[in-house]
């Protein structure tokens, strides 16, 4: 491989994928958020990528990226969980199927 | 007596003067406040009326006494007030009062009969139950009428005189259910609106050619030498002046009110009103205010008498007034002696009467006719109250023929109607008429123009005792004939006319050859008693042609009727005698069939045709520009339906059928609207590779 960029990329691709499927198509609102944490993680990948094979690897920036975008994910999750566990008590089920109240 | 020492003119208004406009006023306030009141007020609307016409009747008493006592100092005493009501550029609208001996003799007339009117009235109109609207009509009555007397403005005067003529109206309709009663109040107001219009003419020729409505302003009036000067320089059509051509307008206006031919027709319908109103308005005060207009204008009627040598009454206008007063007296002593009902018989007497006093004025000049109109509102009132006290008397009957035999049963009415009947008829010395008529018959006999008037009057005076004496004999002698027991009205009733009988024997004293007391007091010179004029050859002449007058109607009508007692059924005795000639005298000289024929006839074609060219010429023109509009209407509406409708309609089902589709993928599952994201953003995606961006 010419570029070692690219193996990444395609990993993150794959990664984001695999996340976006899960978080589409999971009925339990826990693997959708779990698929979400993954589309997150690929993202990050791809920010350390690209400032690790980027034209100033000298420079913390990417890094920098990656750590607040991990803060505001474990915040996201801490949230979202929130969000499903009151969703739980109110319901008695996490499957997303039946949570069609917000039609109009 | 003509030639008595001139009187100082006095002109400057004293406080009373001033204070004039009171006497219309109070009665006038006093009918605002009674037509406020709720109908069972009775006692306080006739205590209003009684007591404000009273108290006019008081200041005017004070008014008469001040002018007498400036007479007997030796003033010609005119006092004015004038005031400007509209003010139009240079030109002002000018209204005013005035304090003389002719309005001072008449408002004390009017304030003096009315308020004893009044009071009959409260007794007459007991049960009635509109009592306070009808004494709210007489006070506003009495209060136009004081104002056409003392008004010195013409303008003032023509909207008094329509007052007067509204109320007049509303009286004679008083029992509007009764429907001859609301025909008759209209025939009254349209009659005399036709003399009323030639009135209004003459004021505004008067006013153009004079420049102002007032008659007397110091020398700026319009009946003042300056103006009158004018108005006889100005010659109009047919030979006439000026001021002959107004006073002859202005005298189809009194026609009009005084029912003078060929506008009498009102009067006798009038009768339907209730008795005090035909009384007050339509035998002593309203019917002579026509008498009254042409007295305050007598200086105008009477201006450029040149033709025998210069003698009064020899203008166009007063031998017009002359000629119309003589024939409106004989015509209607004519109609009075063939009719039956009461108040008929006196309305045409009233006719024939108002026709004397325009004669008199006509012949003789302002004292004569006023002497007249004064007495024969004193015992025509009387008459009229005690043909209501009859009727009253009678279970409201009022046809001669079901009466009879009444004079047992009401002793004070019958010693007063007869006072009242001979003091009409003229019966010599001892009676009011007598002195006022025989005025009249002097004067006529000294016109310098024609006999003729004389004779007609002669003629109308025979006939006025003839037909007295029959209704007379009609009401009280014979047998009754009516149904139930005659009986004698309240003291409230009879009491006032027992006071007018006495004024009607006691007035005479003031007009007498030997003391023409009121004929000085009107034309401010000295009266003085001459005894010697009783032995005037001329006086004895008309002395004894009176008598034989007076004999002669009294005798042929007793011999004719007399105590007898004829069944209702029955023809008249006259009728018997010469029936082609009561037929006619019963039909009232054909004269309402002959506006019938005409004038009514007229309107009707007219009214016809006006309502051809309303159907046919201005309704096919309305109907055309109908259609028209019709016709736009039908396009615009099927335009509307079919395109402009159409196309909306469509657009909105479109819309709806694009909502349902949309609505379809709102159904509130996250993950569907994730799906969704999701595949928008892999289409971005491939639209942004394949469209070769880098």
């Amino acid at each position: 491989m010419a570029n070692p960029l690219t193996g990444y990329l395609i990993v993150a691709a794959l990664v984001f994928a695999i996340g976006l499927a899960g978080a589409l198509t999971r009925r339990n609102a826990i693997m959708v958020l779990i698929g979400i944490e993954l589309m997150l993680n690929a993202a990050n990948l791809n920010l350390i990528a690209f400032w690790r094979y980027g034209r100033h690897p000298e420079v913390l920036t990417g890094m920098m990226f990656a750590i607040f975008s991990i803060a505001v994910a474990a915040a996201e999750a801490a949230v979202g969980l929130g969000l499903v566990i009151s969703i739980y008590r109110h319901a008695k089920t996490t499957d997303l199927e039946q949570m069609n109240r917000m039609k109009g | 007596m003509q030639e008595a020492m001139a009187f100082t003119p006095q002109l400057d208004a004293s406080s009373i003067a001033q204070w004039l406009w009171l006497i219309p006023a109070v009665p006038i306030v006093s009918s605002g406040i009674i037509a406020l009141l709720k109908q069972p007020r009775r006692k306080m609307a006739s205590g209003l009326a009684i007591g404000s016409l009273g108290f006019s009747l008081i200041v005017a008493i004070a008014a008469f006494a001040h002018v007498l006592s400036g007479w007997s100092h030796g003033f010609a005493v005119r006092e004015v007030v004038n005031f400007s009501w509209i003010q139009v550029g240079a030109q002002s609208v000018e209204l005013g009062w005035v304090l003389d001996p002719l309005s001072a003799v008449m408002m004390v007339m009017v304030c003096f009969v009315g308020l004893l009117i009044f009071i009959y009235s409260t007794g007459y109109m007991e049960h009635d139950e509109n009592y306070t609207r009808f004494f709210c009509f007489l006070a506003l009555f009495a209060g136009a009428m004081l104002g056409v007397v003392i008004s010195n403005s013409i303008l003032l005067l023509f909207m008094c005189w329509e007052l007067v003529g509204l109320t007049s109206y509303l009286l004679i309709g008083f029992w509007y259910q009764k429907p001859a009663a609301a025909a008759a109040a209209k025939k009254a107001f349209v009659t005399t609106r036709v003399g009323d219009i030639f009135f209004l003419l003459g004021i505004v020729w008067l006013f153009a050619q004079t420049g102002t409505l007032l008659f007397y302003d110091h020398g700026a009036g319009s009946l003042e030498s300056l103006a009158l000067g004018g108005l006889l320089v100005h010659q109009s059509h047919w030979g006439l002046t000026a001021a002959g051509a107004i006073g002859l307008l202005i005298f189809a206006g009194a026609a009009g009110k005084s029912g003078q031919l060929p506008l009498h027709v009102w009067l006798p319908d009038a009768m339907e009103g209730p008795t005090p109103v035909s009384a007050l308005i339509h035998a002593a005060t309203m019917v002579a205010a026509g008498v009254y207009l042409i007295a305050r204008v007598y200086s105008l009627m009477s201006a450029g008498a040149v033709a025998h040598g210069g003698a009064a009454g020899t203008t166009t206008a007063l031998m017009v007034v002359t000629w119309v007063g003589a024939a409106t007296a004989l015509f209607a002593a004519l109609v009075a002696v063939a009719q039956n009902d009461i108040k008929r018989i006196l309305a045409y007497s009233t006719v024939s009467q108002l026709g004397y006093m325009m004669a008199g004025l006509g012949v003789g000049g302002v004292a004569v006719g006023m002497f007249h109109l004064i007495t024969h509102a004193f015992f025509k009132a009387l008459l009229f109250m005690g043909a209501g006290s009859v009727i009253h008397g009678a279970h409201e009957e009022q046809d001669i023929r079901k009466m009879g035999g009444m004079k047992p049963a009401m002793p004070w009415t019958f010693a007063t109607y007869a006072v009242g009947m001979l003091a009409l008829c003229g019966v010599p010395i001892f009676f009011s008429g007598f002195w006022s008529k025989d005025a009249i018959l002097e004067s006529a006999h000294q016109w310098p123009v024609a006999q003729a008037p004389y004779y007609m009057l002669i003629f109308g005076a025979v006939l006025t005792a003839f037909y007295m004496t029959r209704q007379l004999s009609y009401v009280f002698f014979g047998a009754y004939r009516g149904h139930g027991q005659a009986h004698e009205s309240p003291r409230v009733m009879t009491g006032p006319l027992v006071i007018l009988a006495f004024f009607a024997m006691a007035l005479g004293v003031i007009g007498t050859p030997a003391w023409p007391w009121f004929r000085s007091f009107l034309e401010n010179h000295a009266a003085e008693v001459e005894m010697h004029a009783f032995a005037e050859s001329a006086w004895l002449m008309l002395l004894l042609t009176s008598c034989v007058i007076v004999a002669v109607g009294i005798g042929l009508a007793w011999w004719l009727y007399g105590d007898k007692s004829p069944r209702a059924e029955e023809p008249d005795a006259l009728e018997k005698a010469i029936p082609p000639v009561w037929t006619v005298f019963a039909n009232r000289i054909y004269v309402d069939e002959l506006y019938g024929v005409t004038v009514i006839a007229f309107y009707y074609w007219w009214a016809k045709v006006a309502d051809w060219i309303d159907r046919n010429i201005w309704g096919g023109i309305v109907a055309g520009i109908t259609l028209l509009f019709k016709v736009w209407a039908q396009v615009n509406r099927f335009l509307d339906t079919n395109m402009v409708d159409g196309g909306f309609d469509k657009g909105c089902e479109e819309l709806y059928n694009g909502g349902g589709i949309l609505a379809r993928i709102q159904n509130g599952r996250g993950q569907i609207y994730l799906r969704l994201l999701a595949v928008a953003v892999v289409v971005l995606a491939a639209i942004l590779i394949w469209s070769g961006r880098p």
